[in-house]
């Protein structure tokens, strides 16, 4: 499985490391809250709201770099909303994968 | 110039403020996570420009363009581009831009934004846009004139870019080169295919002909390819 990376981070911030600092807090705090909302909305079968926090873990994906994972999240987005959730256990692993990641840096 | 953010995700207006500090001429005046508040803010306060975030729960950003009435320049962003279409419907979208958002695309965004905001033919805009960039071919850095790429193609870890003067296939992705060609010029048409849209010789059904190659046109990107040509 493709491995997360910094690289946007780093090409943001220019060597600011107040920049790097603060993108990467939001980024780790933003992720906890958005897991915790998506897996309470997945106990709830709220389809609608499992799409919308899918989307919005799609935008952490894609800000570390990981791309083969983001069209996977992509495609479970729009399963979602044909309420399906076909690539459910995919995206569950791309979770792990990122919070696995988010502990190290 | 003066603009707000409106997008529910944090780390989404975070990275548009970095991007707006890195350019002197713009100023972000305030940054709300829902549609609702920024019509509050919209109504009391005059602003220049907004990065709007189309997609958010409940009220989504197109909900809040149809609410506005005398709405500034926006620019969408968001991580869905099938989702911008309906929105380049209105005259005051100015571009939209693809989450995670880069430096160089977010800087011709901007350009754009300014070239709308004024009438004067004297503008001085502080960016300026490159006219041509290197390539790196069997450790040659060649230079490629801008204009005289007529086509890019992508094919799987290359990119072949063909110009007036020759072909180069380079080790990069159709994204990336994306970012440097100016969106006055070119303009993906597929998935596989960015054209200048300056060298098309005609059109049929879903197909340009660019000199001798004919490239098909993605359903989605026909409606942006037809509004672009200068029709009589």
């Amino acid at each position: 499985m493709e491995k997360p990376n910094l690289e946007y981070v780093e090409e943001l911030a220019s060597g600011d490391e107040s920049i790097r600092e603060r993108l990467i807090n939001v980024i780790k705090n933003e992720f906890i809250e958005e897991k915790e909302e998506y897996y309470k909305s997945l106990k709830n079968k709220d389809y609608k709201k499992i799409a919308e926090n899918v989307h919005c873990l799609k935008h952490k994906i894609s800000i570390l770099s990981l791309d083969k994972s983001y069209k996977i999240a992509n495609e479970f987005e729009h399963n979602l909303r044909k309420l399906n959730l076909d690539k459910v256990e995919d995206f569950e692993k791309i979770l792990v994968v990122i919070s696995y990641y988010l502990k190290t840096i | 110039m003066k603009c707000i953010i409106v997008d529910d995700e944090q780390m989404a207006r975070v990275i548009i403020r970095t991007l707006c500090d890195k350019i002197k001429s713009i100023k972000v005046v305030d940054e709300f996570s829902n549609a609702m508040q920024a019509i509050k803010f919209l109504n009391a306060n005059e602003i220049d420009l907004i990065f709007l975030d189309i997609h958010m729960p409940d009220f989504n950003g197109l909900d809040l363009i149809k609410t506005i009435k005398n709405p500034p320049k926006i620019i969408l962003t968001t991580s869905d581009s099938e989702f911008a279409l309906e929105a380049f419907e209105y005259g005051f979208i100015i571009d939209y831009l693809l989450k995670p958002v880069g430096f160089l695309r977010f800087q011709k965004a901007i350009l754009k934004a300014q070239i709308h905001a004024s009438t004067s033919s004297d503008i001085k805009l502080g960016l300026e846009i490159e006219n041509d960039f290197y390539v790196n071919i069997d450790r040659r850095l060649v230079k490629i004139d801008l204009a005289g790429i007529y086509l890019v193609k992508a094919e799987r870890d290359y990119i072949e870019i063909k110009t007036e003067t020759g072909n180069y296939r380079v080790h990069s992705t159709l994204k990336k080169i994306e970012e440097k060609l100016p969106d006055s010029l070119f303009l993906k048409i597929h998935r596989s295919f960015i054209i200048n849209i300056k060298k098309i010789i005609d059109i049929e059904d879903n197909s340009v002909l660019i000199k001798k190659d004919v490239i098909p046109v993605s359903r989605s990107k026909r409606p942006e390819l037809m509004k672009r040509l200068d029709l009589l």
